[in-house]
């Protein structure tokens, strides 16, 4: 995905060349008021606030992607009289994460082949299956998987509003839900004018487990042997003094 | 206030978590079962994945079980060497029902298999709990006395390895509680449960044994064989929460004690018919959501962040 952004970085570059006096490096410089998101036992979701500024007038898009995933999805079909899943296909390189915000809508601020060489927009992510297909349920495949990211809440359906302040500085609320999976998520930020990409910018930020909870997470994972063990015996510990503290009541 | 519980990778309100193990708590002080066959469903109904649902489960079960055994040890009510042969059988279909669960999930049936379990068992047991209770409440209001034949002789008398259980004062094959355990065994595995609900009565109804020794002796497998599972299911599938499991622990030891002091006020046959209802409500509950058509026929079955 990197790499599709540069090649339209290039592309905006020779575009500069031809006529624009900015310079695509310069022409944008964003930060992010946190770097780091911690999940820990209280979590219930983060806003991250980005804040740019350009050197002049044009749009923005911010595309925020979560570490890649290999999710397989299942179908259900009526067996018997009872749903049973019957059917599955594995998507190989899903974002586990994908949010936007433009300050425009972006149809009116980039052309077609802009977006699509960007991956801007959901519509336009490439994802298709690992396994052959057959043509006719490839994009039935395609819509469930996004159905799904979308109830988990993981694909926000809503466009984000980049907000301009002024000619030159902008800002945008990145909004994590509490399930957002843990990794390296990567924010791009495009500048366009004219619908041409002019600049682009990326930012990393990370989601870690900490504390306590990712601590049993890793133990469970990997000392699976060990875990258990203490899991019985503090369920026995527990339930022994349970059974001592309410016979003396 | 939400905690965020680590293996079941959800935040979950933790008063929903208490509120949910007193409730069962309550139940099983009230009605004298475990309880684990109704917090697995429950644990589904709020949207734990059915294979942690199943590994807390049982790890629950450990705990919620261990008082009363030692209970039972003290006033004499275990047969040690029934135990053993229960608890050996239960290993064995413990391992098998592992096994099991560990390939259904690979292929993406685990989720089928714990709902078609819930409804067969419960829908099983909960009819002929409402209809034994529903006799006696019947037969009382008639005013006629019961008395059913004290010993039957059957084919299952017959079989080898007969061994003298003195506890028991039973002369039987070691064969049938070995099977009684591995049935109890598997489905301590694949359903989150202790299977007090089977085995009690199996114990009674088909060994033969004094029904003050059942319980404790029960209770002294379930304590072994739901650790075994825990220790596979760690192990296995790392489906085992032990935040979720304590969470639900704290509020049910409260809620039993408040259960066994309610129970009290109500006579033995409402109590059954009470469970029976309750038991076909989730059976009813988990029958509902396989034949009713999803609102999605397409589900996500696996996620591996790269």
């Amino acid at each position: 995905m990197p790499a599709v952004v540069v090649a339209a970085a290039v592309l905006a570059g020779a575009g500069a060349v031809g006529g624009l006096a900015r310079a695509a490096g310069e022409a944008l410089e964003i930060d992010l008021n946190a770097r780091f998101i911690a999940v820990t036992a209280s979590f219930t979701g983060a806003t991250v606030d980005l804040y740019g500024a350009t050197d002049g007038a044009g749009d923005v898009i911010v595309v925020v992607r979560g570490p890649a995933a290999r999710i397989t999805m299942r179908r259900k079909e009526r067996v018997g009289g009872i749903w049973v899943n019957t059917d599955s296909v594995n998507f190989p390189a899903v974002p586990s994460f994908y949010h936007m915000a433009a300050s425009r809508p972006p149809a009116d601020i980039a052309t077609t082949e802009t977006l699509a060489a960007s991956g801007v927009g959901i519509d336009r992510l490439p994802l298709a299956p690992s396994e052959a297909v057959p043509a006719a349920e490839r994009a039935e495949w395609r819509a469930a998987l996004v159905r799904a990211q979308q109830r988990a809440r993981l694909f926000p359906q809503q466009i984000g509003k980049v907000e301009f302040r002024g000619i030159r500085l902008f800002t945008t609320r990145l909004v994590l839900p509490a399930n957002v999976p843990t990794g390296k998520y990567e924010v791009d930020v495009l500048l366009l004018e004219k619908r041409h990409i002019i600049g682009h910018r990326q930012a990393l930020l990370e989601v870690r487990k900490t504390g306590f909870e990712a601590g049993i997470y890793a133990f469970a994972h990997e000392r699976p042997a060990l875990y258990g063990l203490i899991a019985i015996l503090l369920a026995l510990v527990a339930g022994w003094m349970a059974g001592v503290a309410f016979r003396r009541i | 206030m939400t905690i965020y519980l680590p293996i079941a990778d959800m935040s979950v309100d933790v008063f929903l978590l208490l509120a949910m193990g007193a409730a069962v708590g309550f139940l099983s002080g009230l009605f004298g079962v475990g309880g684990g066959f109704l917090t697995t469903p429950l644990l589904m109904f709020i949207g734990i994945p059915p294979a942690v649902a199943v590994g807390t489960g049982v790890n629950q079960v450990v705990a919620a079980s261990v008082s009363g055994v030692l209970a039972h040890m003290r006033q004499r009510n275990v047969d040690f060497k029934m135990g053993a042969v229960l608890t050996a059988g239960g290993l064995v279909g413990s391992v098998a029902g592992v096994g099991l669960f560990t390939w259904l999930r690979t292929i993406g049936q685990v989720d089928l298999m714990v709902t078609l379990s819930y409804v067969l068992f419960l829908g099983g047991i909960g009819a002929m709990m409402a209809w034994e209770s529903g006799r006696t409440i019947l037969r009382r209001r008639r005013g006629l006395a019961q008395r059913g034949k004290l010993h039957q002789h059957t084919w299952l008398h017959g079989l080898p390895f007969k061994t003298r259980f003195r506890r028991s004062r039973l002369y039987i094959s070691a064969l049938l509680p070995l099977a009684i355990g591995l049935v109890v065994g598997v489905l301590a595995a694949i359903m989150g449960v202790g299977g007090g609900f089977i085995m009690v009565p199996a114990m009674v109804y088909l060994l033969g044994m004094p029904t003050a020794i059942v319980i404790g002796t029960s209770l002294l497998q379930i304590v072994f064989v739901t650790a075994a599972v825990t220790f596979m299911q760690s192990v296995g599938n790392q489906t085992v929460d032990v935040v979720l499991a304590l969470l639900l622990l704290a509020g049910a030891v409260v809620g039993a004690q408040l259960g066994s002091r309610a129970g009290t006020l109500l006579r033995g046959e409402q109590l059954r018919g009470l469970l029976a209802l309750l038991v076909l409500a989730v059976c009813i509950k988990l029958g509902w959501d396989l034949v009713a058509i999803p609102r999605d026929l397409f589900s996500i079955g696996a996620v591996v962040l790269q």
